[in-house]
């Protein structure tokens, strides 16, 4: 676990690397370009609605495709990071039952013995090591 | 948005003009033609993008594998020199399988090459972390392995994107494409297991020998075949040997041997064997769903499969089979809670089989199935 931060560092710095300073500036330039059509589009509205429509249309298919690329961008930006969820290492007591969850340790292993209770002062052992997933609300599927 | 000093209508002059319905026109009908005949290569091209961005990341999961091989190399084996040269060389191995023209006596010529690939691994990595004890050497000898399943799927992916951008042949690019997201898959389920082995996390591949380990816990335990250990285990009036991988370094033992060496011991008087393994479920089904079934649950290469298979035959053995299932990627990474909890359920459902299957005083074997990283006994 305590390299966890110094993994997420590494992957921001290959995504950074991996987007290009030239599709950033292609998409932005669609971006106002588009801009300008839609606004070109307004003004000769009441001096030639045909070509008010062209730049209507012309307007609204570049904000799409560059919306569409910018955030394909940040779909992949997110995808880049490999999510490790906490693994969790369940201690109990085999006398009194006593429990106590807690992050895996290195060398923790399912019926290690560990030290003493807490409680009763037995002996208490590893049983249990999992990895918890919060899955979040999904819709509720037909099949 | 626009300042006075620019006249928009100055700007838009031009298209007001009635020409430029006629120009706009022609744009279209030049798009359709564009389109008519560029279309397929188009579309190549924007797999070939699609590929390229998924090579990439594979590309990064794969340095991130070999980076997590050599930090723990280093931090646990203490090597004098720099293993990456070693590691970089490992990533490298590959074991022919024999031949298999006359494929009589294949399974053990297969199990030779296996044992010599496996003590050729388990060597390199004695030499590469001279301080890692045996637990540890079968840790970072899994994670190496999980380093070298990304670096081939990796070399893989690429050997078909450059054949494809090479011959311009859309039928290879798009088989690549059709297949890429269950490699990904299954590519990140590999990244997700090299943390685990590094760490020594149980699996879900494990959750056979959880089982196991839970049944012959406070009894005593023997080595029964190569990285196997057996205990005998009084359950429900019958004797149960209980089979397992020796943890709680990442093993996956010899069971098949182990099962038949017992069968042999008790002269073929076994009332009955049970298997307990993960098995891969189907979409929809929910991870941690305990079946019962019959056959020999054992994945791998089949040799293990094939010894028990022969001594079932040969005394006529009746063989059960109780399957937890999980995904490929539920598989090879940290054992998820849903996972870790059916290991209660699988006892209760091998119970309900020894009391339907076999009557009191008969002997029988369970067999908890996969690799034991984490799970001691």
């Amino acid at each position: 676990m305590a390299d966890k931060s110094s993994e997420t560092t590494g992957t921001t710095e290959t995504t950074a690397r991996r987007i290009s300073s030239f599709v950033l500036v292609v998409i932005f330039v669609t971006l106002a370009l588009s801009l300008v059509a839609l606004y070109f589009s307004m003004e000769i509205y009441p001096r030639n609605e045909a070509a008010a429509g062209y730049f209507l249309l012309i307007g609204f298919i570049g904000l799409a495709l560059s919306s569409y690329m910018l955030l394909q961008m940040r779909k992949r930006v997110l995808k880049w990071r490999l999510k490790l969820p906490p693994i969790m290492t369940i201690i109990e007591c085999q006398k009194c039952g006593f429990k106590n969850v807690r992050e895996f340790k290195r060398g923790d292993y399912v019926f290690k013995q560990m030290g003493a209770c807490e409680k009763c002062n037995e002996p208490v052992m590893i049983t249990g090591i999992y990895r918890e997933i919060k899955e979040q609300k999904k819709k509720e599927e037909k099949f | 948005m626009f300042p006075a000093v620019v006249n928009v209508s100055q700007i838009a002059q031009p298209f007001l003009d009635e020409n430029f319905g006629w120009i706009v026109n022609v744009l279209f009908y030049l798009f359709f033609i564009v389109f008519i005949f560029y279309g397929q290569r188009i579309q190549m091209y924007v797999m070939l993008k699609e590929v390229e961005g998924s090579l990439l990341r594979l590309k990064y999961i794969k340095e991130e594998g070999r980076k997590i091989a050599i930090e723990t190399i280093k931090e646990i084996g203490k090597p004098q020199d720099d293993p990456s040269q070693r590691v970089d060389r490992f990533l490298e191995y590959f074991a022919l399988p024999p031949e298999s023209m006359d494929p009589a006596g294949i399974v053990w010529k297969l199990e030779h090459i296996l044992d010599v690939r496996d003590n050729r691994f388990k060597d390199e990595v004695r030499l590469m972390a001279p301080a890692a004890n045996e637990t540890q050497i079968n840790n970072l000898e899994n994670t190496l392995e999980a380093a070298l399943a990304l670096n081939y799927i990796y070399k893989v992916v690429r050997h078909f994107y450059i054949l494809g951008k090479k011959t311009l042949s859309l039928y290879i690019i798009m088989q690549l494409q059709m297949i890429l997201p269950l490699v990904m898959r299954e590519a990140e389920a590999y990244a997700s297991a090299l943390k685990a082995f590094a760490y020594g996390q149980p699996i879900g591949d494990g959750i056979g020998a959880l089982v196991a380990a839970k049944l012959m816990y406070g009894h005593e335990k023997r080595k029964i075949a190569k990285d196997c250990v057996v205990a005998t285990v009084p359950l429900e009036g019958r004797t149960a040997y209980v089979v397992k991988a020796e943890g709680p370094g990442g093993n996956v033992g010899k069971p098949g041997e182990a099962m038949k060496t017992i069968i042999e011991e008790n002269g073929g008087n076994i009332a009955t064997i049970i298997v307990v393994d993960a098995a891969l479920k189907l979409e929809g089904e929910k991870p941690g769903e305990v079946a019962e079934g019959i056959g020999v649950a054992i994945g791998g290469p089949g040799v293990e499969k094939f010894k028990v298979e022969e001594s079932l035959l040969k005394y006529r053995i009746p063989i059960n089979a109780v399957i937890i299932k999980e995904d490929v990627g539920d598989a090879v990474s940290p054992m998820r809670k849903e996972i870790f909890e059916a290991a209660n359920e699988a006892i209760k459902r091998i119970k309900r089989v020894i009391q339907e299957k076999t009557k009191e005083g008969d002997s029988l074997i369970i067999a908890g199935i996969g690799n034991t990283i984490g799970i001691g006994q």
